[in-house]
């Protein structure tokens, strides 16, 4: 029509077009998550990052007060820092939600996770594979002759970077926890 | 045990569908007198009805439908009771427990199927637990913002016996905040001083905080003289006879609405959420403003548009605050300043942007709703609306004086809404005009509720407005793509006259402007459901439009209307 100067013909035109411009600097946030121990909780909160898009980079859960029902999930996201305002605001009206907390933003935390490495090799790989264990600090916790098992733990560049070792000395299998992480002082 | 809850919680009306996983709870309805079910006949209409009635009424609406069809054809109602915040608790049955999970006749995860689209959602495993979900359920679809909820209840929990938990005040840890922060409202107060072009947008919140707040937004216009506009949800909260409204804003909105909220220096947002059909691109929202939000969920706050002053609350909570705190500090408002931006907003408002043209021998769709509205008005009346050009024409061309008396699909755009919705209105309100204002495709989209209607002698008015296409996706076509009308036409219509006889209602057809105050007034004379199929104008456009990729400030208008002039001569003062 003449009003909106679109051509006969011509291609479609949303209403959706309406990204608004907001700071499209993406940052990593470590978010605990206190939630009632009941059975759908877990997919509430993974269903509301699916659901509205938000990204999931790491998730752990398990109870953490038995008596009080409580479970703590520690979730790993990245996003631009409105999208991680909503994803704050979003868990917190989950109404199995307790609380939420930033730990990125609330003062200094510690993050830690645990991984496991199966590392197949002989002669100097697996000579080698060991000396680089022992440097940081992971645990054989089977051991075969053609092969081992690394226990790592600690903070999740530490594990990459372990990996990322491993892996020309014949790195085959890699479990990784996720990040759980609890603020420091009290 | 259920029905004694529900009994316990106030209700006196469900809507439901029985099937087998809850035959027993229909046989203790069955044996009982104090609530009141309605056979609807789709359990979608079920919902909807819910909600129609919650939405009248402010109360919560229940909904009793089986396990697997039952609870997924219940989806489309709870999503849309999500979307536009109406408390609802729908109770489903479920095969019994030690049949989880083993594809049982009728068996659905009717809670992972529901999970994103209630507010929350139980599977009731244990029969001593029921009675206490249930009333946590009513707790949780009322307090805070308002949704559904969803009880889900196997058979073997129905049959059993339990303890009954009485009715309490909830001690579970939901408990939404209901005061706002003192100190951001004082922060809104002073903005409300120095204000020079002021403007309240808004929206079903304040519907859904009660009457009392209705009350609080109406002393807080009156007194400090700011104009107002609001979303489709919130029509009612202020008089559309009141000498400060605007008329509704956003894509299908007033031009002086519109232009009020592009040209404003302070958005008072009260209970809406900056939806995409009210901003429109929101880079060019409002640019020169500064915004206030007064909002109980936390999520709305800075999900689309940033704030300057987010207040998390509950609308008529914060209001009291505020208008006390206003008053203590001696009642300021830039008047001065005021009277001029009511100079600028008179000059919009004399574009007329409603203006149309009825002539010939063809009902303008908007023709037929001025004399809906004139010869209806002064009755105690019920709106309802399907979705398309007729909801939006109803919400222009329609006036509210008071909150709860406008039942429309907003948030879902829910084809099929209104017809079961208005069952529901007229349900709690059995002496009042209950009037569905339809298009014909929507209204064929849950017409088997005609039977409910005519069972329980339910006088709705169904008021159609029968162009013989989907006229919005019509109109869409005509604007967006190149006037391709893919499947935008209905062919094969039902002669509406002869289906209201089947069902043993009355029709009415009116295709004829001389003959149209006549026909309403059969319609509203007619004790009992009628289907008025009104032949309009089939290529009529749904006009002011605020097209996609445009701001507020860049509206169309219909043909009848002088934009050209008042769009430049606006832009201009604006920049």
């Amino acid at each position: 029509m003449s009003a909106l100067k679109i051509k006969k013909g011509a291609t479609s035109h949303s209403a959706y077009n309406l990204r608004p411009n907001f700071s499209d600097v993406i940052e990593r946030h470590t978010l605990a998550v206190l939630v009632e121990n009941e059975p759908g909780v877990l997919a509430r909160v993974i269903g509301l990052f699916s659901g509205r898009g938000y990204n999931i980079d790491s998730l752990t859960v398990a109870e953490v007060d038995h008596t009080g029902h409580l479970s703590r999930i520690t979730i790993v996201t990245s996003g631009t820092p409105q999208v991680i305002e909503q994803i704050k605001a979003q868990l917190g009206r989950i109404v199995s939600v307790h609380d939420v907390h930033d730990l990125t933003v609330e003062g200094a935390s510690v993050e830690r996770e645990l991984a496991m490495f199966k590392v197949a090799g002989k002669g100097d790989h697996r000579v080698e594979a060991l000396r680089l264990a022992d440097i940081f600090r992971a645990n054989v916790v089977d051991s075969t002759l053609e092969s081992f098992v690394f226990e790592i733990t600690g903070a999740p560049e530490k594990i990459d970077a372990f990996a990322d070792l491993m892996r020309p000395l014949g790195l085959t299998e890699v479990a990784r926890t996720g990040v759980a992480a609890l603020s420091r002082g009290d | 045990m259920i029905v004694q809850a529900l009994i316990d919680q106030g209700v006196d009306t469900v809507f439901g569908y029985p099937g087998g996983a809850v035959l027993p709870i229909y046989d203790e309805v069955f044996q009982q007198n104090s609530i009141k079910h309605i056979l609807v006949r789709h359990e979608q209409g079920a919902v909807h009805a819910a909600e129609g009635y919650a939405r009248s009424t402010g109360k919560p609406g229940v909904v009793l439908v089986t396990s697997g069809p039952g609870a997924t054809n219940a989806v489309t109602g709870l999503t849309d009771a999500l979307m536009d915040s109406i408390p609802l608790i729908v109770l489903t049955g479920q095969v019994p427990t030690f049949m989880i999970g083993s594809d049982a006749f009728q068996e659905a995860d009717t809670v992972g199927i529901t999970r994103p689209c209630t507010k929350h959602n139980w599977l009731v495993k244990e029969t001593d637990k029921l009675s206490g979900v249930i009333h946590e359920a009513f707790h949780v679809a009322t307090s805070g913002r308002p949704g559904p909820v969803l009880v889900d209840i196997p058979k073997d929990v129905q049959f059993a016996n339990g303890t009954y938990t009485p009715k309490a005040p909830s001690t579970s840890h939901y408990q939404p905040q209901l005061k706002g922060d003192l100190a951001a409202i004082t922060e809104l107060v002073e903005a409300i001083e120095k204000a020079k072009r002021p403007v309240f947008y808004t929206g079903g919140g304040v519907i859904n905080s009660g009457p009392g707040a209705s009350q609080l937004l109406r002393e807080l216009v009156e007194a400090t003289g700011f104009p107002i506009t609001s979303t489709l949800m919130g029509l009612g909260c202020y008089p559309a006879s009141g000498d400060k409204w605007l008329g509704m804003l956003g894509m299908h909105g007033l031009y002086e609405a519109n232009m009020a909220m592009h040209g404003c220096d302070l958005m008072i947002n009260i209970g809406a959420r900056f939806d995409d059909r009210i901003t429109g691109v929101v880079d060019m929202f409002s640019p020169k403003s500064k915004k206030a939000h007064i909002d109980i969920d936390p999520s709305s706050i800075n999900k689309v548009i940033r704030v300057d002053i987010p207040i998390m609350g509950d609308v008529g909570h914060v209001l009291e605050d505020l208008l006390k705190i206003w008053k203590s500090r001696g009642r300021k408002t830039n008047s001065e300043a005021v009277a001029k931006w009511w100079k600028q907003i008179e000059e919009w408002r004399a574009v007329d942007c409603l203006k149309f043209n009825q002539k010939g021998t063809t009902i303008k769709p908007q023709h037929a709703l001025a004399r809906l509205e004139a010869l209806t008005k002064d009755h105690d009346r019920y709106i309802c609306t399907e979705v398309g050009q007729h909801q939006m024409w109803a919400a222009q061309y329609l006036g509210f004086d008071d909150p709860n008396r406008w039942m429309t699909s907003g948030g879902l755009g829910t084809m099929g809404y209104g017809f079961p919705a208005s069952i529901g209105v007229q349900m709690a309100h059995p002496d009042a005009l209950v009037i569905n204002v339809a298009g014909e495709a929507s209204w064929l989209m849950n017409m088997q509720e005609m039977g409910t209607a005519v069972q329980y002698r339910l006088p709705v008015k169904q008021f159609i407005l029968n162009n013989e296409r989907l006229g919005m996706v019509r109109q869409w076509q005509e604007l967006l793509h190149g006037e391709r009308y893919s499947q935008s036409w209905s062919e094969a219509l039902p002669d509406f006259v002869k289906l209201a006889e089947a069902f043993g209602a009355k029709g009415i057809l009116c295709d004829n402007p001389d003959d149209l105050d006549d026909a309403i007034m059969e319609m509203i004379n007619h004790d009992g459901p009628v289907i008025f199929d009104c032949l309009v104008e089939k290529h009529e456009n749904c006009y002011p439009m605020i097209p996609s990729g445009k701001a507020h400030n860049e509206m169309i208008m219909g043909e009848n209307v002088d934009t050209q002039m008042a769009i430049d001569k606006d832009g201009a003062v604006l920049v």
